[in-house]
């Protein structure tokens, strides 16, 4: 065995690092993680062939459902409704629900929780870096789905009169409400032991009904009709539907009184409480997982 | 004189929920734990699986919140200042394969010592280095999936001294290593240790003979208490007025074994049962006594196989303390604590 000398041999010193530089280290080693668990799993050609077919397999299955519902009227304003609301939730399940995933795959499957989480990064920042890769991906997916559309599915959208501004801000606004939801979920696997699995796909369904994704809010019973008004996804997919065709969007009763300007109030304020409340259950949940001994606890539940 | 870990009477209690029909009930992992760890000093929890030793470890990680007392780790409470001791601290625990498959062993180091701000050189360097003292050059781009259950662990022993902390804790580090490996890491371990009087160095392990070879001190914990805590050769001198025998002799049962401790002159007496053969481990007073055992195996047509004198092991101190051997109190579940 030989000798080695860690510190005389390494010509730095640690710096004392401020709260911000944390932060960025955080989330730039965990976007990188993330990544390469996402896209490391196959061989480059099959994860891209896995990146296209999957979307065009989900959306392939709504659009079949629809056309026989509706005898193949594909120029009825609410097939652009729900074909591009199903496109853009893709990104609830990936961001929201791979933020959370990160708990369960370190605890329980990598077994790396109690090594990631006694090192000092920013536990939460992690969290929400390891959603890089899955709005990587899920963007991928929505611009082949929203492409496949436009090409051979008579999906009317114009892209010269697409507002991109609009579109541009409200994603980024929309994927930080999703961030800090997934935020918020992965804080309560922290507790949970058993049946965590399919929380995070329990959690997204529960939202896709209630959300406006594929139908607008007037179809469900009156005293359903809340759930979906105090739902901040509810706004961020009208916004992204009048963004790329608004005139659909307009057609359709439920947020008409509202101006573009209105729902971007109420989803930025929306973003903001959950970002305040993400805090809030985070820092909670962390103390409970701490006094109940779960950050190193492996249950092959 | 600087303490690199200080505990005041911490302790830590589990709250076990019962089922529909059970009541939950109150586990104690550890109580009342006083430990003062030098700046600089190798230290060893010496117990059985489920003493406590991996309790103590989580809550001066900051893994877990103890229930009463405080404990602070290079001079920050682990509980209100748990984010200046982390950047302090490493852990490893042994006997597990952690480690993100996907990434080879490089990435994987590569991204824990990123995680404490290390450049990225400096981790390469160290990377390198600290592969070859364990053997590993050869699989620096192995996938950690690829890898077996004793090299993860090899990986892990890496990780930990990576980012070259001011307070290692390593939770049974040999755990599943082979013997050659195993020797290989605590001469690591020591030599670490004394390369640097800044670094300090907790380990737990149930094994006698790593805590007598490596340890600058040795606490002896049991059902969560510290039994004993001084160096080992302090420990072992307690038991030096006392003669130490080892019998090898026909089967006998554990009844059986218990009526010589009744017997004057002998202290304790402890059994363990092989095929064809049983070992009795005698303790006691004076090395008349041993006249009397010996009339009492003949009555009762027991045959001495073998007989030795010995000097006292810190398994002799573990007996002497708790009134079985590590290996009766692992087998009868007796010392509870662990989760």
């Amino acid at each position: 065995m030989s000798s080695v000398n860690l510190r005389t041999t390494s010509s730095f010193s640690l710096k004392p690092e401020s709260r911000l530089d944390v932060m960025i280290r955080t989330f730039r080693l965990s976007a990188w993680l993330g990544w390469q668990i996402e896209s490391n799993w196959a061989d480059p050609f099959l994860f891209a062939i896995y990146s296209l077919i999957k979307p065009l397999a989900g959306a392939a299955i709504l659009v079949v459902m629809y056309s026989v519902i509706t005898r193949g009227d594909f120029d009825s304003p609410i097939f652009p409704y729900i074909y591009l609301g199903n496109a853009f939730y893709m990104y609830v399940g990936q961001v929201m629900t791979g933020i959370s995933w990160a708990v369960i795959d370190d605890r329980e499957h990598y077994k790396t929780l109690r090594y990631v989480y006694v090192s000092p990064i920013h536990y939460p920042t992690y969290l929400l870096g390891r959603g890089v890769a899955r709005f990587l991906i899920a963007s991928i997916s929505v611009v082949v789905t929203i492409l496949f559309g436009i090409l051979f599915l008579r999906l009317q959208i114009d892209l010269a009169a697409v507002n991109w501004g609009l579109l541009l801000i409200a994603l980024i606004v929309g994927v930080n409400m999703l961030a800090m939801m997934g935020l918020i979920l992965a804080s309560v696997m922290l507790l949970l032991v058993h049946h965590m699995w399919g929380i995070g796909d329990a959690v997204a369904s529960a939202l896709y009904l209630f959300s406006g994704a594929i139908f607008p809010l007037e179809v469900l019973p009156d005293f359903l009709r809340p759930i979906g008004y105090i739902m901040p996804l509810t706004y961020w997919l009208e916004l992204m539907r009048r963004a790329m065709v608004g005139e659909v969007a307009m057609a359709f009763p439920t947020l008409a009184g509202y101006s573009n300007g209105q729902l971007m109030g109420i989803l930025i304020g929306m973003t903001v409480a959950f970002a305040l409340l993400s805090g809030v259950i985070f820092r909670f949940c962390e103390r409970r997982a701490k006094e109940r001994g779960l950050f190193d606890i492996v249950t092959n539940y | 004189m600087n303490f690199a870990i200080v505990t005041d009477n911490l302790g830590r209690v589990y709250k076990i929920r019962g089922g529909k029909k059970t009541e939950p009930r109150e586990l104690v992992a550890l109580q009342d734990v006083q430990l003062q760890v030098k700046q600089g000093e190798l230290f060893g929890l010496l117990g059985p699986n489920g003493a406590g030793k991996t309790t103590l470890i989580k809550i001066l990680t900051t893994l877990l919140a103890p229930t009463m007392g405080q404990a602070t780790v290079a001079g920050y409470d682990v509980v209100r200042q748990a984010e200046k001791v982390r950047p302090r601290i490493n852990m490893v625990s042994g006997g597990e394969s952690s480690g993100y498959g996907l990434l080879t062993v490089r990435e994987n180091l590569w991204m824990f010592a990123q995680f404490y701000g290390i450049p990225s050189a400096v981790a390469n360097w160290r990377i390198r280095e600290l592969l070859k003292i364990v053997g590993m050059s050869d699989r620096i781009n192995t996938k950690s999936s690829d890898l077996s259950t004793g090299l993860r662990q090899k990986m892990n022993i890496v990780r930990g001294f990576l980012t070259d902390p001011e307070v290692l804790f390593l939770d049974e580090p040999t755990l599943g290593l082979d013997v050659g490996a195993s020797r290989d890491v605590r001469l690591f371990i020591r030599e670490w240790v004394n390369q640097d009087p800044r670094r300090t160095l907790l380990l737990t392990t149930h094994y006698m003979v790593e805590a007598d070879e490596l340890c600058d001190r040795v606490a002896i914990i049991n059902q969560g208490r510290v039994l004993a805590c001084d160096t080992p050769e302090s420990l072992k001198n307690r038991l030096q007025k006392e003669v130490l025998f080892r019998m090898q002799v026909s089967p006998l049962d554990s009844t059986q074994a218990d009526t010589f401790e009744s017997l004057p002159g002998v202290r304790k007496v402890t059994h363990r049962a092989f095929d064809g053969y049983a070992v009795l481990e005698l303790i006691l007073e004076q090395d008349d006594a041993l006249g009397s055992v010996v009339n009492l195996m003949t009555t009762q047509n027991i045959h001495i196989l073998n007989l030795q004198k010995r000097e006292p092991t810190l398994e002799d101190v573990f007996v002497d303390l708790v009134g079985r051997s590590m290996e009766e109190v692992e087998k009868s579940g007796y010392s509870e604590g662990n989760q």
